[in-house]
């Protein structure tokens, strides 16, 4: 009934989305096929995209030429530069958005994207030959063709909810679970495993005291992710943070012996750094309140998201305690919150492509993969979709390096190290943060998404005009110099030693607390050099200026490491037979056949010293 | 951590370690030739591959030994890398100053099996040869970390995994105030992470302070016998070793050289470095011997000066005293040691009480120094008490952990930001990983997760 197809993606999530996108743009014939039509591009957690490094990540895949940024900056209500007062590696964009305006923008752009067809029906198959993938079977009984096949099914694999004493199948509340895939996928040898994870309730707004909460506002001058910077907020709307205390948790204790988290029945594991407020109050028994930070979710809709308070407990124990914390004395809940247990596939089964190694034009991406997060199943279903065009078209794989990009350093950290919890990217994870930064992710990456045909020409022309730029800035900074009479007054309220001659702007720029506006307001000329240059330049010079130690620094590390990724290991090498090497390194390689000495050298347990002894073998 | 990746130039003593007539170090890479080119009296820089260059190795102004340089020129080396062979005299002073200096001057300390790794890496040995480097290296991964915290003799071994724990706590709470700045976590403020940080610095710091001591337990306390030509400083040597080490003659100038040689005293391994007399000389043999007893005096925890009580009067004694004073460096010990009493009528009360009088041909007065030489070398306390490093490349290791540690205070000093600061403690967790093991981000992470709610 369907034709062939060059990829079929399977899932209409935030990475389904996305492979779709990049496969499409890429020139494949793509079939999108969800369960829901109406549910495309769901936020199914809370209202708001990026944060600190998952930020950087919405950069990224928008200097790639993905959706994510658009969609993000064409629903938000509200924007905020995270740490701006770090440094500028911390520096996150994160808004906060309209959960049905951001679905509406992705089904839209999905459905202006040549290339991309749609179905709505539930997988319940894959058609394998050999140990090749070539299409899927539907629960309607359909066999269609592919040459690749994207897998993103989110929380839907034989999806649990929990809430309190009751189970029900679903991947989301209201939406039924998909089966079949994961034990097909167990006969063909594929392990898999349990996760967790949970949401909070939402409530109605209108039952709210905002005046007992604190308010947060959106910045002064908002931002936004996707480079080609066509929509800017003019207003914002806020969020609100409250407190619990001490008889909410006694409240939310009464229930726990109903909690699906403490008598058993979840067996996945949850992420530690987003746990349920019970599992909050039992680890962290020591703490009198914990923060809950409310969310709008739009313009319009007086549905608010109750942040920070995450919880599987019987839906009368939710709200008899969430009616204890002040500003919710009479809030009426719309949802309960639940915990959802669901299959994923430990990720070290994949290659750097995000396609199995058991079973070739198969790829993952997403919670399959063992990740959480938005911006993480974005940034996977992206790369994904992108391979699995490559694939179709036998052309090179396309990966990035953990020194290019966090999603280099995500789908490293997932194929190499796998994951025991959900994976979320911090920064910390990444070596060489100073070098990914949100402020040059088009100078890292668009380039590259170019030549592949991914990135547009408009997205080009836009990176070489903003180094043009930056290169003339800089030049000027380096061959300026501001006279002792100009700067010492504005050296002197920045407490910084004043100069005793004459000294390059390059050179002051760099002192501690100095900026660009500190020297525009030093020097007249200065000002007037710097009002001929886009906002986003001079942020870049700055950076630049200020950090190029730092910069230069972790710039030598990675090339270090980079010398270290470029040593290939074959894939027919036998582990078995480096008996030098300690039995536990030879084990782990095996599992994990890292491609490259820098994979294996961040496999768990192996040692230098084994690293040392691949080396030999390797005759290099 | 990956020694074979680098392209740092790399030392080591190649001839067995220890005494012997003549030493051979070392040093392979591609600054090979310019860093011994400047160390170098003479010219290498333009010298042919495969020729020999004598000339004096030089720290500075000062002479450190005459020596004997082979050049080779990749790839027509043992490393088929830049190579340059140090033959030097063969004193364990000389080669451990000729291999500080080489360190100080940018190069690193060879792994144990680097040079023939880095043969293998350069395709200069087949595969047969390499899979015994294989083996060696494999030896010592499974043996290496177990041994080495041995050999870091009980407390070490603790002491770098409270030091490990420290520094996990410290960089966590940096990372905590980043990755996790928009949670409800209380940040650790700056005084509080200035002390941890000052606390991390002294242990660290004491650790290396301990490395000299270390060093003497290791390869034995150095003692230098001091003294005027002809005041029986070769008697005396030969006396504490019951044997004819040394050429005795009542000529003054006979020892031209340093001789040098361990006794044990006690379980205390001394380490005697019988001097050439300090004394004007003309001859050019005999004054490269007084350098180097000069250089062996700087050496020294502890300094023996020996005087012949039939030539030194009390009162010329306490002339020669008052010079020395000002030569010794902080932490050298003095003995005073008054010779030939046997073949003395000389009333020796007019010298000060803390003077030992000996008679190293009459072995009289010899079971006294050998007390005072354990009583001021103050190690059973040491040994008993502190921890003491006593490998070469844990000190390097710990040396570059603390300067990147001094990074990060003065970092937290002017106010920069968490992320740049983490740069620096990241190397500082990174030179201490060459110790304890690599330390992950997961690490990181898992103290974060373990020790503050995180998720709002």
């Amino acid at each position: 009934m369907l034709r062939d197809y060059d990829v079929i993606v399977v899932g209409g999530g935030h990475a389904g989305n996305e492979a779709a996108a990049a496969a499409a743009n890429l020139g494949s014939s793509v079939l999108l096929i969800t369960m829901n039509m109406g549910t495309i591009g769901q936020m199914s957690c809370n209202p708001a995209m990026g944060g600190i490094a998952k930020g950087q990540i919405v950069r990224e895949i928008d200097a790639l030429g993905g959706y994510s940024g658009i969609v993000s900056d064409k629903s938000a209500i509200q924007f905020r530069m995270l740490n701006r007062s770090k440094g500028p590696a911390m520096w996150s964009p994160r808004t906060q958005n309209d959960r049905l305006i951001f679905a509406t923008e992705w089904r839209l752009m999905l459905e202006r994207t040549d290339g991309v067809d749609f179905w709505q029906d539930m997988v319940s198959g894959l058609l394998i030959e050999g140990e090749k993938c070539v299409g899927v079977e539907t629960q309607m009984g359909l066999q269609i063709k592919a040459k690749s096949v994207v897998l993103t099914n989110g929380t839907f694999l034989n999806g649990l909810i929990h809430l309190g004493e009751k189970q029900f199948g679903g991947g989301r509340a209201g939406e039924r679970a998909a089966t079949g895939i994961t034990a097909q996928l167990e006969s063909l040898g594929f392990e898999s495993g349990r996760m967790k994870t949970g949401t909070p309730p939402r409530v109605d707004g209108r039952s709210l005291n905002y005046d007992v909460m604190d308010e947060q506002p959106g910045d002064e001058n908002p931002s936004g992710f996707s480079y080609l910077a066509q929509h800017r907020l003019t207003a914002q709307r806020s969020c609100h943070i409250t407190y619990t205390n001490p008889t909410v948790h006694d409240i939310l204790k009464e229930g726990f012996d109903r909690s699906p988290m403490f008598n058993g029945r979840i067996r996945g594991s949850g992420p530690r750094y987003c746990p349920s407020i019970e599992d909050k109050i039992d680890r962290f028994a020591e703490r009198d309140r914990h923060q809950i930070f409310v969310e709008p979710e739009g313009w319009d809709t007086v549905e608010v998201y109750v942040n920070g308070f995450s919880t599987s407990l019987p839906e009368e124990v939710q709200m008899k305690a969430m009616r204890e914390i002040p500003g919710f004395e009479n809030a009426r809940m719309f949802r309960p919150g639940y915990a959802v247990e669901y299959d994923y596939f430990p990720p070290t089964q994949l290659r750097h492509t995000l396609e199995t190694k058991l079973i070739s034009n198969l790829f993952f991406a997403g919670q399959i993969n063992g990740t959480t997060g938005y911006e993480e199943a974005a940034c996977q279903g992206m790369m994904a979709g992108i391979n699995a065009h490559h694939k179709v078209n036998e052309k090179d794989p396309f990966t990035l390096q953990r020194s290019e990009a966090y999603i280099g350093v995500l789908i490293d950290d997932l194929v190499t190290k796998g994951t025991n919890e959900p994976y979320r990217m911090f920064t910390s994870r990444a070596e060489y943060r100073i070098l990914l930064r949100q402020d040059n992710a088009d100078e890292r990456l668009t380039p590259l998404a170019h030549s592949l045909g991914l990135a547009s020409d408009e997205r080009m022309e836009l990176v070489g005009k903003k180094q043009e730029s930056m290169r003339s800035l800089r030049k000027y900074m380096d061959k300026t110099s501001i006279s002792p009479e100009e700067a010492n007054p504005v050296l002197a309220e920045k407490n910084s030693a004043p100069i005793k001659q004459k000294v390059k702007l390059s050179t002051v720029i760099a002192r501690p607390h100095i900026d660009m506006d500190t020297l525009a307001n030093a020097s007249e000329m200065f000002h007037v050099e710097l009002s001929k240059y886009d906002p986003v330049v001079i942020e870049s010079v700055q950076i630049m200026q200020k950090y190029e130690g730092y910069i230069a620094k972790e710039q030598e590390m990675a090339d270090k490491m980079t010398r270290l990724e470029n040593i290939l290991i074959p894939s027919d090498i036998e582990f078995d037979k480096l008996t030098s090497m300690s039995s536990e390194a030879r084990q782990k390689l095996k599992d994990a056949q890292p491609g490259t000495i820098g994979q294996a050298s961040r496999v768990s347990g192996v040692s230098p010293a084994d690293i040392s002894v691949l080396l030999v073998y390797l005759g290099r | 951590m990956f020694f074979h990746a680098d392209d740092s130039t790399i030392c080591a003593l190649s001839t067995a370690p220890g005494m012997g007539a003549i030493a051979m170090i070392r040093v392979s890479g591609p600054d090979a030739i310019n860093r011994c080119h400047q160390l170098f009296s003479g010219d290498l820089v333009n010298a042919k591959s495969h020729t020999v260059k004598y000339g004096r190795f030089m720290e500075g102004e000062r002479v450190v030994d005459e020596v004997v340089m082979t050049i080779f020129k990749g790839p027509n080396s043992f490393t088929g890398e830049d190579v340059i062979e140090i033959a030097c005299h063969g004193s364990t002073y000389i080669q451990e100053e000729i291999l500080r200096i080489l360190v100080e001057n940018g190069c690193r300390y060879a792994e144990r099996g680097e040079f023939t790794f880095r043969a293998f890496f350069n395709r200069r040995m087949d595969l047969s040869q390499a899979e015994a480097v294989a083996d060696l290296i494999a030896a010592e991964s499974a043996g290496a970390h177990e041994l080495a915290l041995n050999q870091m003799r009980g407390g070490f071994s603790k002491e770098i995994a409270e030091l490990r724990e420290e520094l996990i706590n410290f960089a966590s709470l940096i990372e905590l105030e980043l990755d996790f700045s928009e949670e409800d976590v209380e940040f650790a403020d700056r005084t509080e992470l200035t002390n941890l940080l000052l606390k991390i610095n002294s242990v660290i710091t004491s650790l290396i302070d301990s490395f000299r001591s270390g060093n003497a337990i290791k390869n034995g306390v150095p003692v230098a016998i001091i003294g005027k030509p002809n005041a029986g400083k070769s008697t005396l040597l030969n006396a504490l070793l019951n044997e004819e080490r040394a050429i005795v003659s009542d000529i003054p100038g006979t020892t031209r050289d340093t001789i040098e040689d361990f006794v044990v005293i006690d379980g205390i391994k001394f380490r005697f470095i019988d001097t050439a007399g300090i004394r004007e000389t003309e001859d050019a043999i005999e004054k490269i011997g007084v350098e180097r007893s000069m250089n062996a005096f700087r050496e020294a925890n502890i300094i023996t000066y020996l005087f012949d009580v039939n030539e030194l009067s009390p009162s010329q004694l306490e002339t020669e005293l008052t010079t020395l004073n000002q030569e010794l460096t902080e932490g050298q010990q003095l003995l005073i040691v008054g010779n030939k009493i046997d073949a003395s009528e000389v009333d020796l009360s007019g010298y000060p009480s803390e003077v030992l009088f000996i008679s190293s041909l009459a072995r009289k007065g010899l079971l006294e120094l050998q007390e005072s030489l354990i009583n001021v070398s103050n190690l059973q306390a040491v040994s008993k008490e502190h921890s003491i490093v006593t490998n070469v490349r844990h000190h390097e290791a710990l040396s570059k952990a603390r300067t990147s540690l001094q990074e990060v205070l003065t970092g937290m000093e002017t106010g920069i930001p968490g992320d740049l600061l983490a740069i620096d403690i990241r190397k500082a967790l990174h030179h201490l990983g060459e110790i304890t093991g690599e330390i992950t981000t997961d690490d990181l992470l898992g103290n974060i997760f373990g020790k503050f709610c995180i998720g709002k």
